[in-house]
C-alpha cells in the first residue's frame, strides 16, 4: 500500500519536473516578448492556430521524426556520459547522403532499395565522422564536448561544399541539390500528409527504450554512465564502449537527417541547418533519458516550433526566438532539479550516475573534516547528520549550497 | 606573385590578422581565468555575442568606441551572471547552463538586431588611430601595428595585467587552488565560493570585450552569430595554453592567421570557397588536438561545484 503510494507520488513529483520548467520558460518568454513590445497572448494563440489547427497538426508531426530520432541518438550518448555536442554536422553529412546521391540511386536503383542503401549510407557516414572525438576520448581522454563540437564545424563545411560542388543541381542557379521525385519520396500514412519516417522513429524509439531497460547491452551502457571504473571491473571494455556508443549516437542522428530529406525535403539547400540538436537537447534531460517518456515532449516542441515559426514572424519576432525559448527551459530545468533535489520530492530524472555528474559535488578527494572523521574510524557518513538535521526549508544561501546527493534507499 | 609582398598587401594582412587574433585573445582569457578557477564556461560563445551586441549598440548611439568597450564588458559580466549564480552558487551542471546561456545569447542578440538595427545604416565606421610617434612611420609594421585604435593597446595591456595576476599574485594563486584543488583553498582559509566568483565575472568581462571587439574594430558591425564558433576555439586554446597566458596570445595569432589568409588567397586571384576558408581555422585545431592530444590537460576540479565536506 506504501509502496504503490509513494510510486505514485513518484510518478506525479516526475511528471511536475518534466512539465514545470517547460511553463516557467513559456511564461518568461511571454514576458520577454512584452518586453520587446509584442502581445505574447498573440505570439501563443498564433502558435496554437499555426502548430495544432487544421491541417497543421499533420505539419508539427512531420517535423516530429527526425527530432524524435536525433533525440534517440543524443540519449545513447548521454546514457554512456558521453557529451556528443556535434549533432549539426553529423545531421547535415547524414542529410546531404540523402540528397546528394539521391537523385542518382533513385534513377538507377528501385525506389525501396535506393531508399534502404540511402539509409545503410547515412548510418555509416555518422558513425564513422564520430570516430575522431571517440578515439581521442577513449585513448588520450581529451575532452569530446569540444572535439565533437569543432567536428560539428567541419562537417556543417564540408556538407555546404558538396551542395554547392559535386552535388549541385546544375539546372538551376540555387546552390541546391536535384529535387527527388515526389513518387520516390517516403509513402504517407495513408489518409494524412505525414511521411512513414515518423513510424520509423517511433519504433526506433521503442526498441531503444527496450534496449535500454531489458537487456543486458542496456545494463552495460547504465554501468558504464555511472562509473568507467566500476564498468572495467566487471569487464566492460570502456575504450571500445565509447567508440561503440559515439558511433550509435552519431548513426542516427545521421539518420534523421536523410530520413527528413526522402520524407519531407526531396533537396538540399546550401546553408540549411535546423539545429535539431539543440532544440531536443532540454527535453531529452527533461525525459530522464528515457526514449518513449522523450516523444510527447518532443512532440510539444514540434508543435511549438511549427506554430511559433509562423507565429513569431505574426509577433514581429525573429525565428531564433525559440533559441531564447529552450535555453530557458534548460536554464529552469537544472532549478527544478535542484529545487526537486533539495526538497527531497522523490526520484530524479536522471539515471544516478549522469545525475551525479549534473549535480556533482565535489568529488574525489575527501574534505579535510571528513577524512579526519574516517581516521577516527567512525562508521556513519560524516554528512549523513547535516543532511537528516537540516531543515527541508532551509533558505538556499549563497555559501551553503545543497547537501551531497547520496545513494538514496528507498 | 610579385603582388604578395607588395608592402600595402603586407601591411593590410598583418592588420587582418591582429584583427582576427585580438577578439580570440581577449575570450581566451576570460576563459582562462574562469578555467583555473574550475568553472568551464560552454556558455562562452553567448557571452561573447551578448558583449558584442552591447558594444555595438551603445557605440551605434553614441558613436563613442571606448563606452561600447566598456558596455561589452558590462554585457559579458550580466551575461556571466546566470553561471555565476547557478553554477557557483547553487552548484548545479556547468553544462547545461553554458549551453543554455550560448542558446539564449545567439537568441536573444538575434531577436534584438533584426527588430531594432537590422533596417537602419549598421556601419561603425573606423575608430580613431592613435598613431605611435616615430614607430608608426616604419613601413609595413608602422600603418598595420603602430596606427591601430587606442583600444588595442588597452587590450593589450589588460591582457598582460591578467596574465601578471594569474601567475604571480597571491589571488591568481587561490583562482588555480580552487582549480587544482578546492578542499586545499578551503582548508587555508580561503573561499572557494567567492574566488569563483571573482574568476567568473572578471572572466565574463574578458570574454564581453572580446565580443565588442569583434563588433567594433574587428567587423566594424553586428551580424546576428556574428562569432560563429569562435567562443568554441577559445575554449580549445584554454585547454591546449593550460593556463599560461603568453601560449593563448600566440595560439590566438596564429588562429588570426589562418582566418586572414582565406581572403588573402582570394586576393591574389586563388580562388578558395568561402566554405573552406571558414572550415581552415576548426581543421587546424582539430588537427592540433589530434596532434598534442595528451597536452590538453584540465584543472582537475573542473565542471565540479564545490560543496564543503562532500566526499
Amino acid at each position: 500500500m506504501r509502496a504503490e503510494q509513494s510510486r505514485g507520488r513518484a510518478a506525479v513529483d516526475g511528471l511536475v519536473r518534466s512539465i514545470l520548467p517547460v511553463i516557467l520558460a513559456l511564461i518568461v518568454a511571454g514576458l520577454i516578448i512584452l518586453a520587446m513590445g509584442s502581445n505574447p497572448l498573440d505570439f501563443f494563440a498564433g502558435v496554437w492556430t499555426y502548430g495544432i489547427t487544421g491541417t497543421n497538426w499533420q505539419r508539427s508531426l512531420v517535423l516530429m521524426a527526425p527530432l524524435v530520432i536525433v533525440a534517440v541518438g543524443l540519449i545513447i550518448a548521454f546514457r554512456g556520459q558521453l557529451w556528443n555536442l556535434g549533432y549539426n554536422g553529423q545531421y547535415l553529412l547524414g542529410a546531404v547522403v540523402a540528397s546528394g546521391f539521391g537523385p542518382y540511386l533513385f534513377a538507377a536503383l528501385p525506389a525501396w532499395l535506393a531508399t534502404i542503401v540511402i539509409f545503410l549510407g547515412a548510418l555509416l557516414v555518422g558513425a564513422v565522422w564520430s570516430l575522431i572525438p571517440a578515439i581521442l576520448k577513449a585513448r588520450y581522454g581529451t575532452n569530446e564536448i569540444i572535439t565533437s563540437l569543432v567536428m560539428s564545424f567541419i562537417g556543417v563545411g564540408i556538407a555546404n561544399l558538396l551542395i554547392k560542388g559535386p552535388f549541385k543541381d546544375p539546372s538551376t542557379p540555387q546552390p541546391q541539390t536535384a529535387v527527388i521525385p515526389d513518387d520516390q519520396l517516403l509513402p504517407y500514412i495513408p489518409g494524412t500528409a505525414i511521411h512513414i519516417g515518423l513510424l520509423i522513429a517511433i519504433v526506433l524509439a521503442i526498441v531503444a527504450q527496450f534496449v535500454f531497460t531489458r537487456t543486458s547491452f542496456g545494463l552495460r551502457m547504465d554501468i558504464f554512465g555511472a562509473s568507467p571504473k566500476a564498468a572495467r571491473h566487471v569487464g566492460i571494455n570502456s575504450t571500445w564502449m565509447v567508440i561503440l556508443l559515439f558511433a550509435l549516437s552519431s548513426a542516427l542522428i545521421a539518420f534523421a537527417g536523410a530520413v527528413d530529406v526522402l520524407g519531407q525535403y526531396s533537396y538540399q539547400r546550401a546553408n540549411w541547418d535546423p539545429h535539431y540538436g539543440d532544440a531536443v537537447m532540454p527535453f531529452v534531460f527533461l525525459a530522464r533519458l528515457s526514449p518513449l517518456a522523450a516523444i510527447p515532449l518532443v512532440a510539444f516542441y514540434a508543435v511549438l516550433a511549427t506554430g511559433g515559426t509562423l507565429a513569431a514572424q505574426q509577433a514581429g519576432l525573429n525565428v531564433d526566438f525559440l533559441l531564447v525559448i529552450v535555453g530557458l527551459i534548460l536554464i529552469f530545468m537544472t532549478i527544478t532539479e535542484y529545487v526537486g533535489e533539495k526538497r527531497r520530492l522523490g526520484q530524479s530524472y536522471l539515471p544516478p550516475g549522469l545525475r551525479r555528474t549534473l549535480l556533482r559535488p565535489f568529488q574525489g578527494t575527501p574534505s579535510p573534516r571528513a577524512s579526519a572523521q574516517e581516521r577516527v574510524g567512525e562508521p556513519i557518513p560524516p554528512d549523513t547528520p547535516v543532511s537528516e538535521s537540516a531543515p527541508e526549508t532551509a533558505p538556499a544561501t549563497a555559501t551553503d549550497p545543497a547537501p551531497a546527493p547520496e545513494a538514496r534507499t528507498s | 606573385m610579385t603582388d604578395m609582398l607588395s608592402a600595402a598587401f603586407v601591411t593590410v594582412f598583418i592588420a587582418s590578422v591582429i584583427g582576427q587574433a585580438m577578439p580570440l585573445i581577449l575570450a581566451s582569457v576570460g576563459e582562462t581565468i574562469g578555467e583555473q578557477a574550475g568553472v568551464l564556461n560552454l556558455g562562452i560563445e553567448g557571452v561573447m555575442l551578448v558583449g558584442a551586441y552591447s558594444g555595438f549598440i551603445v557605440t551605434l548611439t553614441t558613436g563613442n568606441f571606448w563606452l561600447g568597450m566598456l558596455a561589452g564588458a558590462v554585457g559579458g559580466v550580466v551575461a556571466n551572471l546566470a553561471m555565476l549564480v547557478l553554477n557557483v552558487w547553487l552548484g548545479l551542471n556547468q553544462i547545461v547552463i553554458g549551453l543554455a546561456i550560448t542558446l539564449i545569447g545567439e537568441g536573444i542578440t538575434s531577436v534584438l538586431y533584426l527588430q531594432n538595427n537590422a533596417k537602419s545604416n549598421t556601419s561603425l565606421g573606423t575608430a580613431p588611430a592613435l598613431s605611435i610617434p616615430g614607430l608608426s612611420d616604419i613601413p609595413v609594421v608602422g600603418p598595420s601595428i603602430f596606427q591601430q585604435s587606442g583600444i588595442f593597446w588597452v587590450a593589450i595591456v589588460l591582457v598582460i595585467v591578467a596574465g601578471f595576476f594569474l601567475s604571480r599574485t597571491n589571488w591568481g594563486l587561490s583562482i588555480r587552488a580552487a582549480g587544482q584543488k578546492p578542499s586545499s583553498l578551503d582548508a587555508a582559509g580561503g573561499s572557494v565560493i567567492k574566488i569563483r566568483s571573482h574568476a567568473v565575472i572578471l572572466g565574463g568581462a574578458f570574454v564581453g570585450l572580446g565580443g565588442a571587439y569583434l563588433a567594433e574594430l574587428t567587423t566594424a558591425t553586428f551580424t546576428p552569430f556574428i562569432t560563429n564558433g569562435l567562443g568554441f576555439i577559445a575554449i580549445v586554446i584554454t585547454m591546449l595554453s593550460r593556463g599560461r597566458i603568453l601560449i593563448v596570445a600566440i595560439t590566438s595569432v596564429v588562429y588570426g592567421f589562418t582566418v586572414a589568409v582565406g581572403p588573402a588567397l582570394q586576393v591574389l586571384g586563388y580562388n578558395v570557397p568561402a566554405d573552406v576558408i571558414k572550415m581552415i581555422p576548426f581543421i587546424v585545431v582539430i588537427l592540433t588536438l589530434i596532434v598534442f592530444a595528451r597536452s590538453s590537460v584540465v584543472p582537475p576540479a573542473l565542471g565540479a561545484p564545490y560543496i564543503r565536506g562532500a566526499r
